[in-house]
């Protein structure tokens, strides 16, 4: 769907306006204004007194305050650390984390299997066009929740239970409980492999002219090789019935992202393809004529221009992923909607304030995304044609 | 020999040919065997499958469930005759050559009222037939249809009042539109079930399928305007002025002359929120009602038939991705029909 920068707005001027208003607003136009000003205004009138009515029948007010009392409830997973004595208001940013790791790999998911499959699709080979083809029609065009609980009932929750681990190289197990892995010790691993990734980050765009592997790979290599020796792992292992040590990633939480990423991955595919053909083929061959291997061509001459075209539906796909966490909603993985909407409303029973503070958390995350986008994608505009 | 060489031409390209084949050979022949070589199509129960196959017997036995939902089986013809009656007016608007106006007037005209009358019973000597039973995949698109139904006129009002001189009306409807593309549709679905009934007089009290309905409504509502906004802005100002000059009210120029045309240059986006409003409508089983999700959800409940979520969620796939492939084909149809005769219908 088309955002407001998706829109054939050009340079941003000219189409996208609505006319010039007459010099003075004529007294039909006043009027129309009043008119449908009293009418919003009598709608909203007649909402808040009907709302206070059911209030006062139910003998409550609304009344952000409870956020500081004692939640009382359990998260089943979080990133930081939650006891049920902790405030509503600590729990809407414990499943605040929660949504903003699931978004967060799920976005990661979207754009590297969308990429491999708007190349396949673009590559010269049959088998792998139709291959992606197929795909991509399989995923875009069943429903999103369909995909979500496909994972989680069908996929994981028939996994075999801790004992018979599908285990891979010994340190990574996945089993109905979800997906075990070694967790580093010491916080200088993740300081080393920031550094890493920022050294590969200025090492390819400092020396554009060296192949990627070797500007890129190998300090992210060195990285985690020097990472991986310094800290020490904590390794998960079978203790009693269950696996102890390591990180885990619950099922609920690998069922959200797969679906929601593998979905929305079709949908990315589509947008990277159109980008890619929206760039001339003049440009890859004025690249190749100039001696560029085909790989080079392509990630110095294609893709940056075309980044120009794909950003805007990009940007739009990744707030959609934002907005579908809720679906988590449907599997209980304790994201805001679950949380708040399910657990803290069924609690307290304030509707008013659960839906205001959730639907707010969204439409604020969307709203900022969107504004900054705009901007910048009318500097991307200006600064190329 | 062509095919060869671009299978085959050069190292990569042959690499990339033998990892996918590999990776088809691997998934496609064991799909197979699971879906139809070892599968069972008759049994009584979960005990009766064969356990390295698809047990089709469970989708045999709820089939009725899975398309009518809770619809007393001996009233489901009324399904069948309200979605032939939407078939026909679709088909007619898609293939007739002459009176185009008239299939559309009945599509969303009569068809709404017909079906309704044939669903919900209670005139006529119809047994009525509480919402609360209907279901399965008659709901999802029910929702779907009455959504687009109401979705488009009120799509193009807020497109239009986007583009009004008058910033009350204009902010209004920015207002309107960027909140509803703001939140998530599970989210409003919540708020539809609890805070609906709260900003209504008491007494007056709304089923559960009118709460997601509403909701459902407005939010395709929302990203249809944005899909009409930018057909009005494919169409040229001097349409526009020469409709002024031929003496048109803006009213008239509007119906008549700009968004005809705005509409045409709209449809592939109409059909894209169609395909995704038809997907998202399984989101009201989150929200306690029984679309075809939730009915798969709630059979795989069942006692008899437990532990068979793959069958039960692909079987639902494979119907909603041949709906969606529908939707697509009759947009493609749609699109070209009225390319074919530009001056309109």
């Amino acid at each position: 769907m088309s955002t407001p920068a998706s829109l054939p707005a050009g340079n941003g001027r000219g189409l996208a306006r609505p006319p010039p208003p007459a010099r003075r607003p004529s007294f039909k136009a006043v009027a129309w204004q009043v008119l449908a000003m009293l009418a919003v205004a009598g709608l909203i009138a007649w909402a808040a007194r009907n709302a206070g009515d059911a209030l006062a029948r139910r003998n409550i007010d609304v009344d952000f305050a409870f956020l500081l009392t004692r939640a009382g409830f359990d998260i089943p997973f979080t990133l930081t650390t939650w006891a049920s004595s902790d405030s509503y208001g600590y729990a809407l940013w414990v499943a605040g984390l929660n949504t903003v790791l699931a978004a967060a790999l799920a976005i990661l998911l979207a754009t590297l299997l969308g990429l491999v499959l708007a190349l396949m699709r673009l590559s010269a080979n049959p088998l792998a066009a139709w291959t992606a083809r197929a795909t991509v029609e399989l995923l875009r065009n069943t429903p999103q929740l369909l995909q979500v609980v496909f994972w989680y009932f069908a996929v994981l929750q028939v996994l075999p239970g801790p004992r018979a681990s599908l285990a891979l190289g010994g340190a990574v197990f996945l089993n109905v409980r979800g997906l075990f892995f070694p967790a580093p010790l010491s916080p200088w691993f993740g300081y080393a492999l920031g550094a890493g990734v920022l050294l590969a980050l200025g090492l390819s765009r400092l020396l554009p002219r060296l192949p990627l592997t070797l500007t890129a790979g190998a300090p992210l290599l060195g990285a985690t090789a020097l990472a991986g020796a310094l800290t020490g792992w904590d390794l998960p292992a079978m203790r009693g019935f269950n696996f102890a040590g390591g990180w885990r990633l619950p099922p609920e939480l690998l069922a959200l992202v797969l679906g929601i990423g593998i979905y929305t991955a079709a949908f990315v595919s589509e947008n990277i393809r159109a980008s890619i053909g929206a760039v001339g083929w003049g440009q890859r061959e004025a690249a190749r004529s100039l001696g560029l291997s085909p790989g080079r061509s392509m990630r110095l001459v294609v893709l940056p221009q075309a980044l120009r075209t794909l950003l805007p539906p990009l940007t739009n796909h990744y707030l959609n992923i934002i907005k579908s966490t809720t679906l988590g909603a449907a599997i209980a993985y304790p994201e805001i909607l679950q949380i708040f909407a399910r657990t803290v409303l069924n609690q307290s029973g304030r509707a008013i304030e659960t839906m205001t503070l959730v639907l707010g958390v969204f439409l604020a995350v969307n709203l900022l995304v969107s504004a900054a986008m705009n901007r910048w994608d009318r500097r991307l505009a200006f600064q190329g044609r | 020999m062509r095919l060869f060489r671009a299978l085959f031409g050069t190292p990569g390209t042959a690499v990339l040919t033998v990892a996918i084949a590999a990776l088809l050979a691997w998934t496609v022949p064991s799909l197979l065997r699971w879906a139809v070589a070892a599968a069972t199509w008759t049994a009584e129960n979960r005990r009766g499958c064969a356990p390295g196959g698809a047990c089709w017997a469970f989708i045999r036995a709820r089939l009725g469930l899975f398309l009518y939902g809770g619809y007393p089986p001996a009233e489901q013809w009324r399904v069948n005759l309200a979605a032939a009656l939407a078939g026909a007016a679709l088909l007619g608007c898609l293939f007739a050559r002459r009176r185009r106006g008239a299939w559309f007037a009945l599509l969303l005209i009569g068809v709404p009222v017909a079906g309704g009358t044939l669903l919900a019973g209670g005139l006529f000597g119809l047994r009525p037939v509480p919402t609360a039973d209907w279901g399965g995949l008659m709901l999802n698109a029910v929702l779907s249809f009455v959504a687009v139904g109401a979705a488009v006129p009120l799509g193009t009002l807020l497109a239009l009042g986007r583009r009004s001189p008058l910033p009350f009306v204009r902010g209004l409807c920015v207002a309107l539109i960027e909140f509803w593309r703001g939140v998530p549709l599970l989210g409003v679905l919540f708020m539809g079930l609890v805070l609906l009934p709260m900003v209504l007089p008491q007494g007056v009290t709304v089923d559960n399928l009118v709460r997601a309905l509403v909701v459902l409504i407005l939010f395709a509502s929302a990203y249809m305007a944005e899909v009409v906004r930018g057909g009005l802005q494919g169409v040229p100002h001097g349409q526009r002025e020469a409709a002024a000059a031929l003496g048109l009210h803006p009213l008239q120029a509007n119906l008549t002359v700009v968004l005809p045309q705005a509409w045409r240059i709209a449809l592939p986006g109409v059909v894209n929120v169609v395909v995704d409003l038809f997907k998202d409508t399984t989101l009201v089983s989150v929200v306690g009602l029984f679309d075809l999700m939730g009915v798969v959800n709630q059979s795989l409940k069942d006692q008899s038939w437990l532990g068979l979520a793959q069958e039960g969620y692909a079987f639902a796939a494979l119907l909603f991705f041949g709906c969606c492939l529908l939707l697509s084909l009759a947009g493609t149809v749609l699109e070209r029909r009225l390319r074919q005769r530009p001056e309109g219908g």
